[in-house]
């Protein structure tokens, strides 16, 4: 089962459940695809093993074969391209890597070079397979990285996907496909705004959610009523205690912490297992 | 006119909380939230919308499948995974337009899509200016610097003094197009593993981007040590921090209650407030 922890609001405890899970259970492989801020390494501390590159293509045009007729920056739907007064400009933070450009030049006159713009680390954390993407800091796009990292999950294993705040493309790219969506959530105004959100992405997903609510004796019960009412099921609720406020600040996993939260984290997991199993009658309303 | 843009790296640390506090207590700004993914601010201002625009930044290709002669060349192409059995999946599709360049039958062509809307409203506190991206939507960063366009465009036509910005979390795109070219960025982080890490980033970004950064430090007495590594680390890279603020439920029942924590009271972390606007305003002089 591939499992992706999402929330919409950032803050909220995506981290703390994936790798509270991923330390409950067995078999797993934990994928960190909040490649902007990965903090899963912060907790697992993992033995790195392998790392490589990530790269987009970007364009180097030959100028002395390019006749500035302008076709590739008229192809490019992301303005990365601009031909004026006799020079091309490239502008690589905007460029996607399509090849449009490349494509479509009438003079052979573009090269696409690779241009790195982060890394992909695997290694081992116990028995935990651990990967995780990190962007280069100054560069826009985190999605070609964590498209990577989605290339390297184990579906023989349980695999714990953490995804990065928001509802857009790098959220989108990493739940995308996988069993189910973990949302997780504070029961506060911001975080019933950015829950909906999410959810709705994940419907756009077609892909089943539950709900985590995390510092749940704070706030309001309004979440508890969306959810009621959606029928999103309430899977798990972890009360504010500054004690688990202080491990996590520390970079103490909760469960090392009150190991008596490893059962409760085996129960989510057995939860969503089954909501898996029975298909979507229960668990989300199909778009 | 200047512009001061709160991020953090981390999220959840209180941007949005700190930059309704400055609504509350600046005067003559224009608000932008550039949250345009997950968009909070508006739950505290109570924006009244006086103009909504549709976003379209980008294409979607569309096949006409009567001219379509499934030689396959478009999904051969696709760099995204996009063209499955000749079927185009939006979510996976960058709007490249490649396919339809490549199409020998002209059966694919890009056409506009709202990619989501642009609000102009009134609040209490001033003018401002917010969006909300499509679901699983692109351009995020596009739609970002067309926030802070219709910021200035208003700042200019009315005089206004100050625009300020609620960031995005991360180090990407959005964050990127909501922090170019501004006067000053508030880096707000928490004393956690997590957010000294995340906090590192952002200030490297702001470093890259050449823009002058501030921190301040939200739910400091959470742990003390690491509230002073992050002082150590700011005086070591020649950051300012203008403060640092305790955690405080009132906080939540300020949000609940949807005010700033300027108007609802919460005691130290208000008074703290006040603080940090005064030399986060000095700072911008």
């Amino acid at each position: 089962m591939v499992i992706s922890i999402a929330s919409g609001k950032g803050g909220t405890g995506k981290t703390t459940i994936a790798v509270n899970l991923a330390l409950s259970l067995n078999n797993i492989q934990l994928i960190d695809c909040d490649v902007e801020e990965p903090n899963c390494h912060l907790f697992l501390r993992p033995q790195i093993e392998k790392r490589f590159p990530v790269g987009i293509a970007t364009p180097e045009v030959d100028e002395s074969r390019c006749d500035y007729c302008g076709k590739c920056a008229e192809a490019c739907q992301f303005k990365a391209l601009a031909v004026i007064k006799g020079s091309v400009l490239r502008f690589s933070e905007l460029c996607h890597g399509c090849g449009a450009c490349s494509y479509i030049c009438p003079q052979d006159a573009i090269e696409e070079k690779v241009r790195e713009i982060g890394i992909i680390e695997i290694g081992k954390s116990g028995d935990i397979e651990f990967i995780h993407g990190i962007l280069n800091v100054g560069e826009a796009m985190s999605v070609p990285i964590i498209r990577k990292e989605k290339g390297l999950v184990d579906r023989t294993k349980t695999v714990i996907i953490d995804a990065s705040p928001g509802a857009s493309c790098p959220v989108v790219m990493a739940v995308e496909g996988t069993d189910f969506c973990l949302l997780v959530t504070e029961p506060t105004p911001f975080g019933l705004n950015d829950l909906k959100i999410a959810v709705e992405m994940a419907r756009e997903l077609s892909v089943p959610t539950g709900v985590v609510v995390n510092c749940a004796d704070i706030g309001d019960r309004k979440v508890w009523e969306y959810c009621t009412k959606e029928r999103i099921p309430v899977l798990m609720e972890i009360p504010w205690d500054r004690r688990i406020a202080e491990a996590y600040s520390k970079g103490i996993p909760l469960v090392e912490k009150m190991p008596e939260y490893k059962d409760k984290f085996r129960e989510l997991y057995d939860q969503m297992k089954a909501l898996v199993e029975v298909g979507p009658a229960f668990s989300y309303v199909a778009k | 006119m200047k512009q001061l843009t709160v991020i953090s790296g981390k999220g959840g640390t209180g941007k949005t909380t700190i930059t309704a506090a400055f609504a509350s207590l600046a005067k003559n700004i224009v608000m932008a939230d550039a949250d345009v993914d997950a968009a909070d601010l508006h739950l505290v201002l109570s924006p009244e919308v006086k103009e909504t625009y549709e976003f379209k930044s980008g294409c979607v290709p569309v096949m006409d499948e009567s001219k379509c002669d499934q030689c396959g060349i478009c999904e051969e192409l696709c760099r995204f995974d996009a063209i499955q059995n000749l079927t185009i999946d939006l979510i996976s599709c960058e709007g490249c337009g490649l396919c339809a360049l490549a199409c020998p039958n002209e059966a694919i062509r890009m056409e506009d899509h709202c990619q989501g809307h642009l609000f102009i409203s009134q609040t209490r506190f001033g003018p401002m200016v917010h969006a909300r991206l499509g679901i699983a939507e692109e351009n995020s960063g596009k739609l970002v610097s067309l926030v802070r366009q219709r910021a200035r465009e208003i700042a200019e036509k009315e005089g206004r003094d100050l625009i300020i910005v609620d960031g995005p979390p991360g180090i990407g795109c959005p964050v990127i197009a909501s922090i170019g070219g501004v006067d000053m960025v508030l880096v707000v982080t928490e004393p956690t593993i997590s957010g000294i890490h995340d906090m590192e980033r952002i200030a490297g970004v702001a470093r890259h981007f050449k823009v002058p950064a501030l921190v301040c430090i939200n739910k400091y007495d959470i742990n003390m040590e690491n509230s002073t590594k992050i002082e150590v680390y700011c005086q070591k890279n020649g950051i300012g921090v203008v403060g640092s603020i305790p955690y405080d439920v009132c906080v939540t029942k300020a949000m609940v209650h949807e005010k700033s924590i300027i108007e609802h009271d919460c005691g130290r972390v208000t008074t703290e407030m006040r603080i940090i606007w005064e030399k986060v305003q000095n700072s911008l002089q």
